[in-house]
């Protein structure tokens, strides 16, 4: 369908983006790459009085590296990520999961931002922020605040951002060189949204996995972290048999519903699979 | 509201509402209807054109964001008299039939081949996938590209 009718505005500061979010009434919404927000025009699920178009505040585009680690400006698009050849040791999982972002177009305008906002519980970068305990850094007309990433994410395409706030940051914290790591997506076609898909890290001493951090999408409303199976890998070794607990223990940690796509019962199996698979490109 | 950019070299500046995408002002505002409009939520891939050199999807960019850019469409990337090396190894590997695909097919591969010359068959296959074919099966389009690498090798622009 043709887009309902909108205002547009293209302000050239993020105090001057504030300003025009907060003067609609919670109707005002900010444009960033428009690979999510322009589908949901075209399919009228959005109608916004005014479109705030991100693209000219310079200081959204920066990717930042840093001992404390990785910060991505909100306005980084998807290509930028892949073509930064400092990610492949400052952040790998970060380009594993986003190599499964969409399709080759989409990946030359998404924003990391966008799609934070955005907040599909099947999108990768929100899996990510979550899986790494990100922090988002938001403005609003009230200031700039700090949100941890298991705070920011309230159910289906629905976030803790105010009508009047943008995204400014997403700073993912540091990534040590010996790190194991694993990202896995099951979708039907390339590019599709996941059906499931894993992120699972750990850290080792003497063999032994610490620190893991598992996180699965498109198993529920958001995003989710699965303590339940960081428990089962942290102390061990990481092998065949550990491997089977872990999946176990994810299918036994998610609940997912039946929908159009797939039914509740092959998504819960999926995700055991994309961990177990995970784990096992960790420790190759 | 005016915009002005850059479509085929030639510089526009036009009128336009706010929630006109870049591809209806292409095809209805500027008459270059070649640009194919196939799903109008960024899925088929049809209606993709290089915007500063990259390629995008045409229904998900409003014509106002493309301010300043410099637009290449299919159009852009043909000869006034025979085919380009690009077009010639969609012809000789039957790599359309209905057509109607196709100039998202060229704009696409033409980006993949300017950047990326040496490309394999995966690459190739992983790039074209946001392209939708429903006739060819894809294997002659993924021979075409694939075929077309020589031309860009050489330094040229395939176009």
């Amino acid at each position: 369908m043709k887009l309902p009718p909108f205002e547009y505005a293209c302000p050239t500061s993020i105090s001057e983006a504030v300003a025009l979010l907060a003067s609609h009434d919670g109707e005002a919404k900010p444009l960033a790459g428009g690979q999510s927000l322009v589908p949901m025009l075209a399919f009228r699920v959005a109608a916004p009085s005014l479109l705030v178009d991100l693209r000219k505040l310079a200081d959204l585009r920066q990717i930042e590296i840093t001992a404390d680690g990785v910060t991505l400006g909100a306005m980084v698009r998807w290509r930028e990520i892949l073509d930064d050849t400092r990610l492949a040791t400052a952040h790998p999982l970060l380009v594993a999961a986003v190599e499964h972002v969409a399709h080759y177009q989409i990946r030359n305008r998404g924003t990391v931002g966008g799609s934070m906002a955005h907040a599909d519980p099947a999108a990768e970068m929100p899996g990510v922020a979550v899986t790494c305990e990100a922090q988002i850094a938001v403005t609003g007309k009230a200031g700039t605040r700090v949100i941890a990433a298991s705070d920011f994410f309230v159910g289906p395409l629905m976030t803790v951002l105010k009508p009047d706030e943008i995204i400014t940051e997403i700073r993912l914290p540091a990534w040590p060189a010996k790190r194991r790591f694993g990202f896995q997506e099951f979708a039907r076609r390339r590019g599709d949204f996941a059906l499931a898909a894993a992120a699972a890290f750990y850290d080792e001493d003497n063999g032994r996995a610490r620190n893991a951090h598992v996180g699965v999408i498109g198993v529920a409303d958001r995003p989710l972290r699965l303590p339940s199976v960081e428990a089962v890998i942290n102390g061990q070794k990481i092998d065949d048999v550990l491997i089977a607990k872990a999946e176990a223990a994810t299918s036994a940690g998610v609940d997912p519903a039946d929908d159009i796509h797939a039914s509740g019962a092959y998504r819960k199996a999926l995700a055991g699979v994309m961990v177990e698979r995970a784990l096992k490109a960790a420790v190759a | 509201m005016a915009v002005k950019f850059e479509v085929n070299g030639k510089a526009v500046e036009i009128e336009v509402e706010p929630r006109l995408t870049l591809a209806d002002c292409l095809r209805h505002h500027l008459r270059l209807t070649g640009t194919h409009v196939g799903c109008e939520h960024g899925v088929c891939g049809a209606c993709t054109v290089l915007v500063n050199g990259a390629a995008v999807r045409s229904c998900l960019m409003l014509a106002v964001q493309a301010e300043g850019a410099n637009v290449v469409t299919v159009e852009g990337l043909s000869r006034d008299e025979g085919l380009t090396p690009l077009q010639a190894s969609f012809r000789k590997h039957h790599a359309l039939q209905c057509g109607f695909c196709t100039p998202g097919m060229i704009t696409t591969a033409h980006a993949l081949l300017s950047e990326e010359p040496d490309c394999d068959a995966d690459r190739v296959r992983e790039v074209l996938s946001g392209n939708l074919c429903r006739c060819t099966g894809y294997i002659s389009i993924v021979e075409a590209v694939l075929d077309a690498r020589s031309a860009y090798k050489r330094g040229g622009t395939g176009a």
